[in-house]
This record gives structure tokens, C-alpha cells and sequence, in this order.
């Protein structure tokens, strides 16, 4: 499913964020991208969806090489990929209702549908009783269960999580991991980046570990 | 197909309600759509206007030949004559000094003035109505030219000159208001392009957010272009009100001039399909400001 063979990333200004960087996903497995703060994690999320190009190196998703996506064409390749930001990028002037269903209101989903499936997405995340509200009178765990229910709501075939659990309590984590775990188990890949080692250790699934920008650790999780 | 209709009229009445609920910002820009599209419409009425009032004065012309004050009436008779047979000509008729003075005493109300006068000032004139095939602008010229030569002849004179120069200064008026025009339809993309910039740039998040979970550039575009259309087309009813109300207030005088030419005729407004095309110019500069505006901004942003 995704495909990182010596993939360099160096900011302008010259900071190099990754450095040889090569792993595999395959189809289906589900893994973790743990690491320092600033040692490349959310960097290397961003390269998978085009967000920030490679420097050097190539990177296939799904085996289409993404920094060679043409531009009228990413807009199709970002629909099949889910992705919750760490910053959580809501839109401050519309509802939680609203917001969810943004992937599908682009894609063209019929109304309908559209209330359904919002309406299921919220139910996962226990945000149901909200969706008439604004983000910014959530709290930042919420906000992040809203950016969840937006990365899963189009049932991607590739989750991609940056901190996703990183305002909530032990219980919401556990349930969120969960709810990953979840799709994991109906076919999605799901590549989530955290640094909350008791989660990725009860998950018991691979974990890849950057530091300063490479790849020093990928014990194999097995399932 | 329903669908894409759908999603069109979602767009479409999300933009009217944005209008709505930013009246200032968008009422500005509008009302400034509207007074630039304005001036060359008013400017146009005007002119066809013109043009109808000049064009309806008997196009038959006359041309008067004014002979020299001591012709023999033998001569002017014998000069007629020849005039007569000439087939650009239609009749001659003689306006004598006399009669000359008569009418013009009547006319002008100076009488009693011109009974002081110890002689008659007034020549003697030969009237020249030219066949109507002759009646063009340029015939009547070539024609007035060379009565101007024989000899007998003090001044040959074209009696619609003036109607003549007037059509010329008219039809470059109206050149002018296109060239106006082209100006000011420039200035209206910029105003919208403007507008729309702003937009872009204050939706610069919500913008980078739809293009993160696959937004097209088309989908992103929909409710810039709508805007702008909107506004260009709000702009030109506006636009079509400024006329209306120019030619409202101008109605009298215009109406009075008519009767004093002959050609009757309130004054015209835009019309039907001038009213259209001010509508559908103003939505189409709207659509492509905004469309220049956005595909420069949208290129910036990632
Ligand atoms: N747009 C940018 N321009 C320049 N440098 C950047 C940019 N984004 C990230 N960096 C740098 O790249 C490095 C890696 O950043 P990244 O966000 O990938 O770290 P991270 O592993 O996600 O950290 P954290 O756990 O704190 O989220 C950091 O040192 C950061 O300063
Ligand atoms: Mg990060």
C-alpha cells in the first residue's frame, strides 16, 4: 500500500526532516510511527497525502508515485485517503455536522446518504449529541474526535493518524484505538503516529521508530 | 445530472445568502460595478438617442444658392432653367429679396427693426431640392460644390450641414463609448478580481482544509465564481436603474428637442436587447474577474 524507498525530505531554510527513509506498508496491516518530538513523524504523514514533496527518493501510495500525482488528479487520490491531523484543522465557522461531512459534500454524495453516514461517523466517536455545535465550544479532545469522525466518515481505504489520541484520557484513547483497530480488521491500512507508548504497546502491532529524521527501529507486530 | 444540478443551486443560494449577510463589503463593490457600468450605458442611450433626433430631420436637403446681389433676373431665370433640366435635380424654386425679407420679418419678429433698413440686405436665392437618389451625404456635397462654381453663385450652401456634421461627431461619440466601454469593463474586472482576491484570501484555511480531504479546484472555485457573477450582475441592474433614472430626468428636455426638430419621439431607454446585454456583460465580467482572481490565488496556495 505504501512504499517509501530512500525518501529524503529537507525544508526550505535546509533542515533535513527525514533522512533515507524506506519502510513498506502492506495492504491491509496496520502500524505505528513512533519517535521524538521533531524527529520527522507528522513530516513523513505529509509526504503519503502530498501535502510536502519528497527531496529525493520515491514514494509509491497504492503504487502511484504521489510526488508525480498531476494536480487535477489529487483531489481523487486524497478521497481514498483518510487522515486526522494533529492540529485537528476543523473549520471554526461551521458545525461538527458540517465539518464531517466535508469529504462527502465534495465527493458529491447525495444529501441522504451524506446525514447517514455523518450521523454513524459521530456515533463512533460519541460525538452524536453535538453535531449542532461549533468546534471552537468543543473541548480539544473533542475537537480531535470530530477530526477522527471527518478521516473516517468516506470509509477509506487508507487511515492515516497524526497524535490523534494526543488530548485524550486513557479511556478515550483506548476507545479510539479501538475504533482503529476496528477498521483495521475490516481491510483499511491504518498508519497512526503517536509517541503514547502504552497504547502502541497494548495494540501489539508494528512500530517504526524515527529519530532525527531516520528509520532506527521496525519491530514486526505480526497480525 | 440532478445531483449536479443540485449541487449547483446549493452553491448558488449559499452565495445569495452570503451577499446577504455581508451587505456592506458587497454592497461597495456592487454599487461601484454599477456607476462604472453606468456612465458608458447612459452614454450610449445618449448617443442613440442623438442619432435617432438627427436622423429623423428630413434627410431630403435642400441646397440653397445664394447669387450675387446684382444678378439680372434674367439671369437667374435662365439659370433656373438650366438647373431644372440637370436630372441630380428634382425642382428649383427663387426666394426673391423681397419675399426673402417678408418672411423673415415674420419669422423673427423684427420687424419694425428691419422696416428701418434703407435697402434690402438679403440676395436673391435659388432653392435646390436634388432627386432623391442624390440625397446621400456625399452627393448632396459633390452637388453643393459644384453649384458653388458657376458663376452667378455667391455661396452654395447645404442647409443639413450641420445634421451631417452632427451624425459624423456622433458616430465618433459612439465610437468613443465603445472604447469607453472596453475601459470600463477592464475596470469591473478588476474591482470583482479584487473583491474575489480578498475572499480567497480570507478563506485561505477553509480553502487548503477542502483541498486536504479532496476538494477539486472546480469545487473550490463553484461559490468565487457564483460571487462574482452575482455581484457583476447585481451591478448591472444597477447600472440599468442609473440609466433609467438618467433618461427619467432628462425625458423632457430630450422630448423637447424632438418637437423642435420634427421628430417627435419621447426619448428611448436601453431597450431589450441592450438591457440584456448590459445584464449578461455585467454577470460575464463578474464570472471572469472572479475566475482570473481565483485561479491566481488558488495557484498559491500549496
Ligand atoms: N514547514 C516546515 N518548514 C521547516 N521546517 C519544518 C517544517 N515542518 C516541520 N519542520 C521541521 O521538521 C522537523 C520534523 O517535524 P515534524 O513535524 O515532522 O515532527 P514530529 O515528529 O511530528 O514532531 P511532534 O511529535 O512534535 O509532532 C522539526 O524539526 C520541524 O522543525
Ligand atoms: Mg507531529
Amino acid at each position: 500500500m505504501i512504499q517509501f524507498s530512500h525518501v529524503f525530505k529537507r525544508y526550505p531554510g535546509g533542515f533535513d526532516a527525514l533522512k533515507d527513509v524506506s519502510f513498506e506498508l502492506a495492504q491491509g496491516e496496520m502500524a505505528f510511527i513512533t519517535g521524538h518530538s521533531g524527529a520527522g513523524k507528522s513530516t513523513l504523514l505529509k509526504l503519503i497525502t502530498h501535502i510536502e514533496v519528497p527531496t529525493r527518493g520515491s514514494l509509491l501510495v497504492n503504487h502511484k508515485n504521489v510526488a508525480r500525482l498531476a494536480r487535477r488528479q489529487l483531489p481523487y487520490f486524497r478521497r481514498s485517503v483518510g487522515v486526522v491531523f494533529q492540529d485537528y484543522r476543523l473549520l471554526t465557522d461551521r458545525t461538527v455536522f458540517d465539518n464531517v461531512a466535508l469529504p462527502l459534500v465534495v465527493a458529491g454524495v447525495p444529501a441522504r446518504e451524506t446525514g447517514r453516514r455523518v450521523r454513524a461517523a459521530l456515533e463512533k466517536v460519541g460525538l452524536l449529541q453535538k453535531e449542532r455545535i461549533f468546534p471552537l465550544q468543543l473541548s480539544g479532545g473533542e475537537q480531535q474526535r470530530v477530526g477522527i469522525a471527518r478521516a473516517v466518515v468516506n470509509r477509506p481505504p487508507l487511515l492515516l493518524a497524526d497524535e490523534p489520541t494526543g488530548n485524550l484520557d486513557a479511556a478515550l484513547s483506548d476507545e479510539i484505538m479501538e475504533l482503529f483497530l476496528d477498521f483495521h480488521r475490516h481491510g483499511t491500512t491504518v498508519l497512526i503516529a503517536s509517541h503514547d507508548q502504552r497504547l502502541i504497546a497494548s495494540s501489539g502491532k508494528r512500530v517504526l521508530e524515527l529519530r532525527l529524521g531516520e528509520v532506527v527501529a521496525d519491530h514486526g507486530g505480526g497480525a | 445530472m440532478k445531483a449536479w444540478v443540485v449541487r449547483h443551486l446549493q452553491v448558488f443560494f449559499a452565495t445569495l445568502g452570503e451577499l446577504v449577510h455581508a451587505p456592506v463589503a458587497n454592497g461597495m463593490t456592487i454599487a461601484v460595478i454599477g456607476v462604472t457600468l453606468a456612465l458608458p450605458a447612459t452614454l450610449y442611450v445618449g448617443v442613440q438617442n442623438l442619432q435617432r433626433l438627427s436622423g429623423g430631420i428630413d434627410a431630403a436637403g435642400q441646397i440653397s444658392l445664394f447669387l450675387k446681389r446684382d444678378t439680372a433676373q434674367k439671369e437667374i431665370d435662365a439659370l433656373a432653367v438650366r438647373l431644372r433640366k440637370r436630372n441630380e435635380v428634382e425642382s428649383v424654386s427663387f426666394l426673391s429679396p423681397d419675399a426673402a425679407l417678408e418672411e423673415f420679418k415674420r419669422a423673427s419678429g423684427f420687424g419694425a427693426a428691419l422696416d428701418a433698413l434703407q435697402r434690402n440686405p438679403l440676395p436673391p436665392v435659388l432653392l435646390v431640392t436634388p432627386a432623391s437618389r442624390h440625397r446621400t451625404p456625399t452627393a448632396l456635397r459633390t452637388l453643393t460644390e459644384e453649384f458653388g462654381k458657376i458663376g452667378a453663385v455667391e455661396l452654395a450652401q447645404f442647409d443639413l450641414e450641420w445634421v451631417q456634421r452632427l451624425q459624423a461627431i456622433l458616430r465618433l461619440a459612439e465610437r468613443g463609448v465603445w472604447i469607453l466601454t472596453a475601459l470600463l469593463a477592464v475596470a469591473v474586472l478588476l474591482i470583482v478580481g479584487n473583491t474575489i482576491r480578498l475572499a480567497v484570501l480570507n478563506r485561505r484555511e477553509e480553502i487548503e482544509i477542502v483541498r486536504l480531504v479532496g476538494g477539486t479546484d472546480a469545487f473550490i472555485r463553484r461559490p468565487f465564481l457564483y460571487a462574482g457573477t452575482l455581484q457583476g450582475a447585481f451591478g448591472a441592474l444597477l447600472a440599468w436603474l442609473l440609466v433609467a433614472g438618467t433618461l427619467a430626468l432628462m425625458s423632457g428636455p430630450i422630448g423637447e428637442l424632438g418637437a423642435l426638430y420634427g421628430t417627435g419621439a419621447a426619448a428611448a431607454g436601453l431597450g431589450g436587447s441592450a438591457s440584456m446585454a448590459l445584464l449578461a456583460g455585467g454577470a460575464g465580467l463578474g464570472w471572469l474577474g472572479s475566475r482570473i482572481a481565483v485561479e491566481r490565488h488558488l495557484r498559491r496556495i500549496f
